[in-house]
């Protein structure tokens, strides 16, 4: 149940929602839980909510980490 | 999409997987804690994969699971009274109670809705201002900040036929029950991620220090799971226990403040039942009195003697005492389609994972 997936962020509007593109798809989030978002920014969404920013740079840490020890 | 395919990359895990086999000594066990972690190992075959030392335990991070049958005889019996409008996530609206289930009811004619947010909840109760609109608040620390900020929209519209009928459980005190009771040999927990974008990590502390158990918080995918197992047997190899975190590129050690903030502000920290498990202390989510118009265990309702189905091994399921085939229950009478315990009605319920790919 704790599911949750990330979207980019590609519309901001003023009662604190956003679109966000997911594989193609275009969901409506609601952004009362990160509210310092910017348009591009990856968030990960949680039953209609988006609980987080997702950090660009700490994403590449695990390829940083394994790529060179690639068997 | 990103994100997502690149942590399924084939050629990390096979070296991950190298990895893990050149440091792994100890016969060790490793609990995921989370059912959405449960359904990715399965679904993977990553049990398969390990070295045959390494077991992975699945735990009681479930929410339908945990759900008391004696909550689910409460919100049948709210859906029995007039004008009453039952949400819910799907997943509950199977789930057996002692004598009827939400689905059962439903077809006998009540209203009872799936929703996919509790803002969805708001809406119907919104757009149904005559009907009394409750929402079944089950869930960890990932939903609850959901929940608060649906309490806290509805009190600032003043939508006063809104109300939460909260079960709400916090994830670290049920990790501490399992290690005190000691039923189950803990190396490491594979902690969840997504309790931990809310919380961070600072909450699995006494874990690692008091009681000498590794952590790491873990992502969802593929090589985020192989990851954080060769992290925990790193630590365990190298005789250390510490809270690591995996999942970087969302977890903060400090968590979301702004989601904890809503958290606090909506809910008082109570014992609270765990299906299968029993009471725990300060474990639970219940609605301060500050917003008691919007809990909605103002409503009175008599309900049957709660009644556990018989033969039902779920309490040693979740708490990681016995495999789902240990149950004589189990693939024979109790199966997706006609779930006895509530471990086969989630599709993150071990029994079900066992059911599907196993």
């Amino acid at each position: 149940m704790c599911l949750a997936i990330s979207g980019k962020i590609i519309k901001i509007f003023d009662d604190n929602t956003a679109e966000i593109e997911i594989g193609g798809i275009i969901k409506e989030v609601n952004l009362d839980l990160i509210p310092k978002v910017k348009i591009d920014d990856y968030v990960l969404l949680h039953a209609g909510f988006a609980i987080e920013i997702i950090d660009q740079k700490a994403a590449l840490e695990i390829f940083n980490a394994w790529e060179g020890r690639i068997v | 999409m990103k994100y997502i395919d690149e942590y399924r990359d084939e050629k990390i895990a096979q070296s991950i997987l190298k990895e893990i086999n050149a440091i792994s000594k100890k016969k060790v066990n490793l609990m995921e804690v989370c059912g959405t972690h449960t359904v990715v190992i399965f679904r993977n075959g990553i049990k398969k994969i390990l070295p045959k030392n390494i077991n992975l335990i699945s735990g009681p991070g479930c929410p339908v699971c945990v759900t008391p049958i004696s909550y689910i005889d409460e919100i049948i019996a709210l859906s029995k009274k007039d004008n009453f409008i039952i949400t819910t996530f799907g997943d509950m609206i199977k789930v057996p109670g002692s004598t009827s289930s939400l689905e059962r009811e439903k077809a006998n004619g009540a209203d009872i809705r799936i929703v996919y947010s509790t803002l969805d909840a708001l809406n119907i109760a919104r757009n149904n201002p005559l009907k009394k609109v409750v929402f079944m608040g089950i869930g960890f620390e990932t939903t609850s900040p959901t929940i608060a900020s649906a309490i806290l929209k509805a009190k600032e519209e003043k939508i006063n036929n809104f109300s939460v009928l909260s079960v709400a459980k916090i994830m670290p005190p049920a990790m501490k029950s399992l290690l005190d009771v000691e039923e189950v040999n803990i190396d490491g927990f594979i902690c969840p991620g997504h309790v931990s974008a809310i919380i961070g990590s600072d909450p699995y502390n006494f874990i690692a220090s008091q009681y000498k158990v590794s952590c790491v918080i873990c992502g969802f995918e593929p090589l985020d799971i192989l990851q954080s197992i060769y992290m925990l047997i790193k630590q365990i190899e190298e005789g250390k226990a510490k809270v690591e975190i995996q999942y970087k590129r969302v977890v903060k050690p400090e968590g979301n403040k702004i989601a904890l903030d809503k958290i606090k502000e909506v809910f008082k920290v109570i014992d609270s039942d765990w299906r299968g498990i029993g009471n725990i202390f300060l474990s639970g989510l219940e609605i301060k009195d500050k917003y008691r118009q919007f809990n909605a265990r103002k409503f009175e309702v008599e309900t049957e003697e709660t009644k556990e189905p018989r033969g039902c091994r779920c309490g040693e399921v979740l708490r990681g005492v016995i495999i789902p085939p240990e149950c004589s229950l189990f693939r024979k009478v109790c199966t997706p389609e006609n779930p006895l315990g509530a471990c086969m009605v989630s599709t993150e319920g071990t029994c079900a994972a066992y059911y599907k790919y196993n």
